[in-house]
């Protein structure tokens, strides 16, 4: 998809004005955190688990190339394949490559985010070939033809009554009298329209959570067990996923998944947790008969040994989106792209650039809410920090701003005269605001007044008022 | 009678220009507590909005001016947890790459505190001489909060306010919008959080504000009077210091 993330503000403006966002949007700012905050409570060494889950991960980038091909060797060993992808075109390419090969014409797909990612659906309909999404929120979103808004939830800005209009756009069959307005009924509607397709899917594809050096597994967490249908009916499963999903053990992503649904739903585990190894094997009752993954770097290694391998560590939890108040008064699409939310924020030029995404690092009040429940302690506020660094260095900033700011450093650097400007400011402010006590509009400061009033300075600077009482008291 | 110990204050550029009755009520609580203070005048901001706007180069100048300011004394205490975090979190992170700058840059953060807990956790105040009629609600502003843990001690020096009630905010950890640049770079996305805020401190019942820094102080009462509400807003420190009745809430004019 085309980023839109230049016009963070406009799209932040239709956030805010969006009331069925706003109503939607309470779940998120509310009832995520508040299950989270229940499960963290019921697991006194959660604290201890968010080191051991940083530690995992750092290891394993520290180590990503061994950990890779160990990988690789051990999904070949278990009669799979691995197709390596550079960026975005080559893993399209893999996957329509491997889906003209069994003359695919419709592909059922699990939630992955890095589909969305390198716009995979796009690619396979000019192709020919028709893309099912099967999880409930991504399936919405894809019968409206827009992106998910939330990195777990993906249909979160959408109410149920917005579910009913799509589900009655898009199923020719669906009875205008037969009431679909409530969940339940939603459900079993998705239900019965995805059913037949996933038992007429030629290939399924699903994203990863983990995938597992030791013995060559995928691991896949749902709440709708729509992934191992998808994984596990067609005659081909292809698994997409980015390189830094690799750890090194079982162990190590028994771990991590005790993180991830506590930080993500406030879940003690998701209702499926579900392993793939290889394709069919000789007795098997169920699964495919090829299986292949492709994995994708698009821009992660180059993440490597700089300001924002840390990044590398995140799980996709979505804490941070939950606890963000930006992202909960704004909304996942204002972001522009795929990712939106503080992870979003750091991830989303690394991707992309900066010059298209510098908005995302920008707009965060820095209340480090997001890094205090990351899962695996990513320290997101210093990130987004370092991109406003690479554009201040790479002049990215408006300049008036940079202009204003370069005086102002200019001036405080020089404490006297910083001082004195003060005490004039003090005094002017303090007498014009004299009456009222604040300001409902003021020059150089429309960005402030737009929204709220200035409050009045009490008419003298504290630097002239001490240096006074010591005056008096000598 | 305990030591006399050498306090620095780090006024911050927001108290200095807009509201020097907090500057004063922090002097007062550490002449209280023990405390002789002195206010280095070589000293201007933190360097904070440098900083969160990208330019190191400056943040690193105006760092090293307040760590020569502020040299030689036993603690340097400011009534805001967003400087007091600026100098203890991330004065070492700017000098990562400079080890003898980074050595002082450690110094001085391990002796500077934000007033309350500094207050209660360094100085053992285990209450104020105050009183202040009335119910009170408290926001904890992010830096305080995050960087420094200041989460108990403004409430228990609040419990030693005579005649005050203290209701606590729902969402008291959640950001009122402030964020420095941030309210004027994006003001619509601030105004939505302030608006949140202030409907949760409306909710309260509460008939004042309180809050540690006054940037985020600036924010709440801007829109608190822009939203046509009476509720007033103060700085923690007003209230500890005992000096609700000299000094009108923020926004409010002086009656004269």
């Amino acid at each position: 998809m085309d980023p839109t993330s230049r016009a963070f503000i406009e799209n932040a403006h239709a956030g805010l004005a969006n009331p069925v966002l706003r109503r939607a949007l309470g779940i998120a700012g509310t009832g995520f955190p508040a299950r989270r905050a229940e499960a963290v409570a019921r697991l006194p060494e959660f604290e201890a688990l968010r080191d051991e889950g940083k530690a995992i991960k750092d290891h394993t980038i520290a180590h990503l190339d061994y950990y890779l091909e160990l990988y690789e060797k051990n999904v070949t060993a278990a009669g799979g394949v691995v197709h390596w992808a550079r960026d975005a075109a080559e893993a399209r390419a893999a996957v329509l490559d491997i889906c003209r090969s069994v003359d695919a014409r419709i592909v059922t797909k699990g939630k992955s985010m890095v589909a969305e990612e390198i716009a995979l659906n796009d690619h396979l309909e000019r192709n020919g070939i028709t893309p099912v999404e099967t999880d409930l929120g991504e399936y919405i979103i894809q019968l409206r033809r827009e992106p998910p808004s939330h990195i777990i939830a993906p249909a979160i800005h959408l109410m149920k009554e917005q579910v009913e209009e799509a589900f009655r756009a898009a199923h020719a069959d669906l009875d205008p009298a037969r009431i679909i307005a409530e969940a339940p009924q939603l459900c079993a509607e998705a239900r019965a329209i995805l059913r037949p397709q996933f038992l007429a899917a030629d290939v399924g594809i699903t994203g990863a959570n983990f995938l597992i050096a030791e013995t060559g597994s995928s691991i896949i967490v749902t709440n709708e067990g729509n992934g191992d249908l998808t994984q596990t009916l067609p005659k081909v499963h292809i698994v997409i996923a980015s390189l830094e999903k690799i750890v090194p053990t079982l162990e190590d992503a028994a771990t991590l998944l005790r993180l991830l649904a506590r930080s993500a739903t406030g879940q003690e585990f998701s209702s499926y947790t579900t392993m793939s190894t290889g394709p069919r094997r000789p007795g098997d009752l169920d699964g495919p008969e090829q299986y292949h993954v492709v994995l994708v770097d698009n821009g992660r290694s180059a993440m490597i040994g700089g300001e924002f391998q840390e990044m590398l560590r995140c799980l996709r939890c979505a804490a941070c989106l939950n606890h963000c108040p930006v992202y909960t008064a704004i909304g996942g699409h204002a972001y522009g792209w795929v990712y939106p939310g503080p992870m979003g924020a750091v991830l989303t030029p690394a991707l992309i650039g900066v010059a298209e995404a510098g908005h995302l690092a920008n707009a965060s009040s820095f209340c480090g809410r997001c890094e205090s429940v990351c899962p695996v302690k990513i320290p997101l506020p210093n990130m987004m920090r370092h991109w406003r660094e690479r554009q201040f260095t790479q002049r990215q900033v408006a300049p008036t701003y940079r202009g204003g700011l370069e005086l102002w450093t200019w001036v405080a650097r020089r404490p006297e005269l910083y001082h004195a400007l003060v005490e004039i400011k003090a005094r002017l402010l303090g007498w014009l605001g004299k009456s009222r006590g604040r300001f409902r509009a003021l020059p150089l400061a429309g960005g402030w007044t737009q929204v709220r009033d200035m409050p009045a300075p009490e008419g003298r600077s504290f630097h002239a008022l001490w240096a006074e009482r010591q005056r008096a008291k000598r | 009678m305990a030591e006399q110990v050498r306090v620095a204050l780090l006024v911050t550029c927001l108290v200095d220009l807009f509201r020097p009755s907090i500057g004063f009520a922090a002097v007062k609580l550490l002449e209280d507590a023990g405390c002789t203070v002195v206010v280095p005048r070589a000293q201007t901001c933190c360097g904070q909005p440098a900083y969160n706007s990208g330019d190191k180069n400056d943040a690193k100048a105006i760092a090293r001016q307040v760590i020569e300011a502020f040299a030689g004394f036993d603690y340097v205490v400011a009534p805001s947890g967003s400087c007091a975090g600026m100098v203890r979190v991330h004065y070492p992170e700017l000098f990562g790459d400079e080890p003898a700058m980074l050595a002082k840059a450690e110094e001085l953060a391990a002796r500077t505190w934000e007033l309350v807990s500094f207050l209660a956790d360094v100085r053992g105040v285990k209450n104020v001489s105050a009183s202040c009629v009335g119910s009170v609600t408290y926001h904890d502003s992010c830096s305080g909060l995050r960087e420094l843990r200041v989460k108990a001690q403004p409430r228990q020096l609040l419990a030693s306010v005579d005649g005050l009630t203290l209701k606590e905010l729902p969402g008291a950890e959640i950001c009122c919008g402030f964020g420095g640049t941030f309210a004027v770079k994006y003001p619509e996305i601030s105004g939505k959080m302030a608006s949140d805020k202030i409907a949760d401190i409306a909710a309260t019942g509460a008939d004042c504000v309180l809050a540690g820094d006054l940037g985020c102080l600036l924010q709440i009462a801007g829109r608190l009077s822009r939203a046509g509400s009476t509720i007033d807003t103060r700085h923690i420190a007003e209230v500890l210091a005992g000096m609700t009745e000299t000094v009108p809430p923020i926004g409010v004019p002086r009656k004269d």
